[in-house]
């Protein structure tokens, strides 16, 4: 991963002085509210339902296992002893306190972590595919662009006020998308064009929340070198004609969609033409040296294949390396994932001593690194096949081992009510509600895979419009109720889910998705998976077997 | 003392003289900031004065009024209507590094000091403070960060020196 020089890390330093200044000149009366909200949010601080809630970066996923041991000691220090990973790949704790989050920035720059824009209407944190690098389908690594885009965006003098929020992600694969690239401000392909150069598709103007939208494709080849201005010619574009007066109008997407897609590209075009380009330009050498730091661990040479008779004899092990392994591009090894989806588990939260524990396992099977991925899970991205039975067994004793990987209860699950302020419902014990009921592996097997997103409101952070089933919550004469959709993906086919019908009571949630599995189970052809019985189906049968034949009629 | 910053140093007295909408025009010679609408109504009578001109361009105008006549003012200051809006970053790269516009860029409006390091940026040399802040602590805001990570009117990014 990225090593950080002294610059950077007198950089994060810096930022750790400024934040402690500006929070010191807060609570002495010199900031109003008002001018210090932008400043906290652009170190991860939110006020939020009990405490305030720090949002600490995950550059792209990758965590080395000093950095994770950190992190369990902040959640014990200043916290209540856990942390909640995000679909941005990043963490968040819920309980510090404002006068300590300075120290607690101070203690994560000594490992080179740091909350620096992972809230505001700045650029934030870079977000890509948790199997970069391993996976045999990508392009090329996405990694090395993921952080020269970080250094851009880091403290850009342009745009660190803009009207709104601003995500990019990047995928080395566009078939086989696994980093939601569409539902992104800003998306990134790594693509070969038909003179076999890599370079980047771009596509702008993606987003959920209260009006989702896909991303455009605005540019079908990008050659490598010009990234970064490109990226300021769209920034420039949106920060000068994005709107400012409509909270919710203010995503690029309603500026891309007011436009029109055609005209954005024009204008970004124009903008891009007159820019000097030369200033931002990635020479090879510029390439090369990010892409040093992402070059592969030394992987064992001729590392020996699992040994098929564990499999045979232990039916556990053989179902989690079934569910929760993924194939490597290097024979001998697997990717393997940490589940944080088990029953009865909040999804994505993670205690202190768990940490330290996958830590160990980290220094112990793959290579001392971790990945966080968008659905809320751990990655141990570099492990021998010959070691997978050990590293099963570990994580079977810290009940991380649940066989659930791409199943219906690897629920994407936003923290709710439990913790946030905008929240209408409590997804989490929604969450729990559906693992109860479907807490047997086998029904969850035959289902096969299935996505389950779950946002607490309207902001979406729990991807509800891209879950093959979405379920969000909403407020109804102060009654929490729940609507329900289908048909939203997120990968490269992606589309948004159909809402149903009428919202569900809180009891009720749980048995409706039962329904809705039942339709799926029941017109199912060869091989068809929910999301395509559902494509070719329609949203029709689904919504009767919710709402029964008469109510869908009305 | 005027809340003026200018080269990273407090100024006593501000020499430019800012011109309200409605307001009579000054004498001749003096140096005045005219809002840019007023400016675009009565262009050559602006030009035509003697005294150092200056413009005052809104968020919403853009740079359309002053494009053309760059090599006569002395001055442009961009108005921050609040802290929050963004825009005016995008206009003084503008003016700096397409238009190479070489007189005074002024950050006018809510002013505040801890945008100063990006407004300096992002090619703004002097700061008209918002009320209520404090010019010499402000000063130290120059210094928040030791590197860049990106180039902008300031020059190449110094973190990428290798
Ligand atoms: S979706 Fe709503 S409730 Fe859930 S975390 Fe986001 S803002 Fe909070």
């Amino acid at each position: 991963m990225y090593r950080y020089t002294d610059i950077d890390q007198r950089m994060i330093e810096a930022r750790v002085a400024q934040f402690r200044d500006q929070t010191r000149r807060f609570l002495a009366g010199e900031l109003s509210e008002e001018q210090f909200r932008p400043l906290r949010l652009m170190n991860g601080l939110y006020i939020q339902r009990h405490a305030p809630m720090l949002r600490i970066s995950i550059p792209y996923g990758l965590l080395a296992s000093r950095q994770l041991r950190k992190l369990a000691e902040i959640a014990r220090r200043y916290d209540k002893g856990y942390g909640h990973f995000t679909t941005r790949q990043n963490i968040q704790f819920n309980w510090p306190r404002l006068e300590d989050v300075p120290d607690i920035l101070a203690e994560l720059a000594t490992v080179q972590m740091h909350a620096i824009q992972t809230s505001g209407n700045c650029i934030r944190n870079v977000t890509s595919d948790h199997l970069a690098g391993v996976a045999a389908d990508e392009v090329e690594d996405p990694r090395p662009y993921c952080e020269i885009i970080r250094q851009w965006a880091c403290f850009h003098p342009e745009f660190s006020y803009l009207p709104r929020k601003f995500k990019i992600a990047v995928s080395g694969t566009e078939p086989n998308d696994r980093a939601a690239v569409k539902i992104h401000d800003i998306g990134l392909y790594l693509v070969r064009n038909e003179a076999g150069e890599v370079g980047f598709k771009v596509l702008v103007g993606g987003g959920l929340g209260r009006t989702p939208i896909l991303a455009e494709t605005v540019r079908e080849f990008l050659p490598k070198a010009d990234l970064l201005s490109y990226l300021e010619a769209i920034l420039r574009v949106y920060n000068l004609y994005g709107r400012r007066d409509n909270i919710f109008k203010a995503r690029i997407k309603i500026l891309v969609n007011a436009l029109g897609v055609d005209r954005f590209r024009e204008q970004v075009e124009d903008e891009w033409s007159k820019m000097d380009r030369a200033a931002l330009r990635l020479d090879p050498e510029r390439i090369a040296h990010f892409r040093s730091f992402f070059a592969p661990p030394a992987h064992e040479r001729d590392a020996p294949p699992l040994d098929p008779a564990l499999l045979e004899a232990d039916r556990n092990f053989a179902l989690w390396y079934r569910h929760n392994t993924v194939a490597h591009k290097v024979p001998g090894y697997r990717a393997v994932f940490v589940s944080l989806k088990g029953y009865g588990r909040t999804p994505g939260d993670m205690t202190a001593d768990e940490m330290d524990a996958v830590a160990d396992l980290a220094d112990r099977y793959s290579f001392g690194e971790l990945r966080v991925t968008h659905t809320q899970n751990l990655l141990l991205a570099d492990v021998r096949e010959a070691d997978l039975y050990a590293l099963f067994k570990a994580l079977d004793a810290l009940g991380l081992a649940c066989a659930n990987i791409g199943t219906l209860t690897d629920m994407i699950c936003c923290p709710g009510l439990d913790y946030c302020a905008l929240a209408n419902a409590s997804s989490i014990s929604i969450a729990k509600q559906i693992q109860a009921k479907f807490d047997e592996l086998d029904y969850l097997y035959d289902l096969g895979e299935i996505r389950l997103n779950m946002s607490g409101c309207i902001n979406a952070c729990g991807h509800h419009h891209v879950g093959h089933i979405g379920i969000l919550g909403v407020d109804k004469k102060g009654e929490e109720v729940y609507q329900i959709q289908v048909g939203g993906a997120s990968s490269h086919d992606a589309s948004l889910g159909r809402i149903l019908g009428r919202a569900v009571p809180k009891a009720e949630v749980a048995d409706a998705v039962g329904r809705i599995l039942e339709v799926y189970l029941r017109e199912r052809r060869d091989g068809e998976r929910f999301i395509d019985t559902c494509r070719r189906l329609g949203s029709e049968p689904f919504k009767q077997a919710v709402y029964g034949a008469v109510e869908s009629a009305a | 003392m005027s809340r003026l910053i200018k080269d990273r140093r407090p100024v006593a007295e501000d020499p430019w003289h800012s011109l309200g909408a409605d307001e009579p025009p000054p004498e001749p010679e003096r140096a005045v900031i005219v809002p840019a609408e007023r400016f675009e109504a009565e262009r050559a009578l602006w030009l035509a004065r003697p005294g150092s001109l200056g413009v005052r361009i809104g968020p919403h105008c853009g740079l359309e009024p002053v494009l053309d006549v760059l090599d006569r003012l002395a001055l442009i200051a961009i108005e921050f209507p609040t802290f929050r809006d963004g825009r005016g970053y995008s206009y003084a790269r503008l003016l700096r590094e397409r238009h190479r516009f070489q007189g005074e860029l002024r950050a006018v409006g809510d002013v505040l000091r801890d945008q100063l390091f990006f407004m300096a940026r992002c090619g703004f040399d002097a700061f008209e403070l918002a009320p209520g802040q404090d010019v010499e602590a402000a000063l130290a805001a120059f210094e928040d960060f030791p590197y860049t990570y990106q180039p902008a009117a300031d020059g190449p990014a110094t973190a990428w020196a290798r």
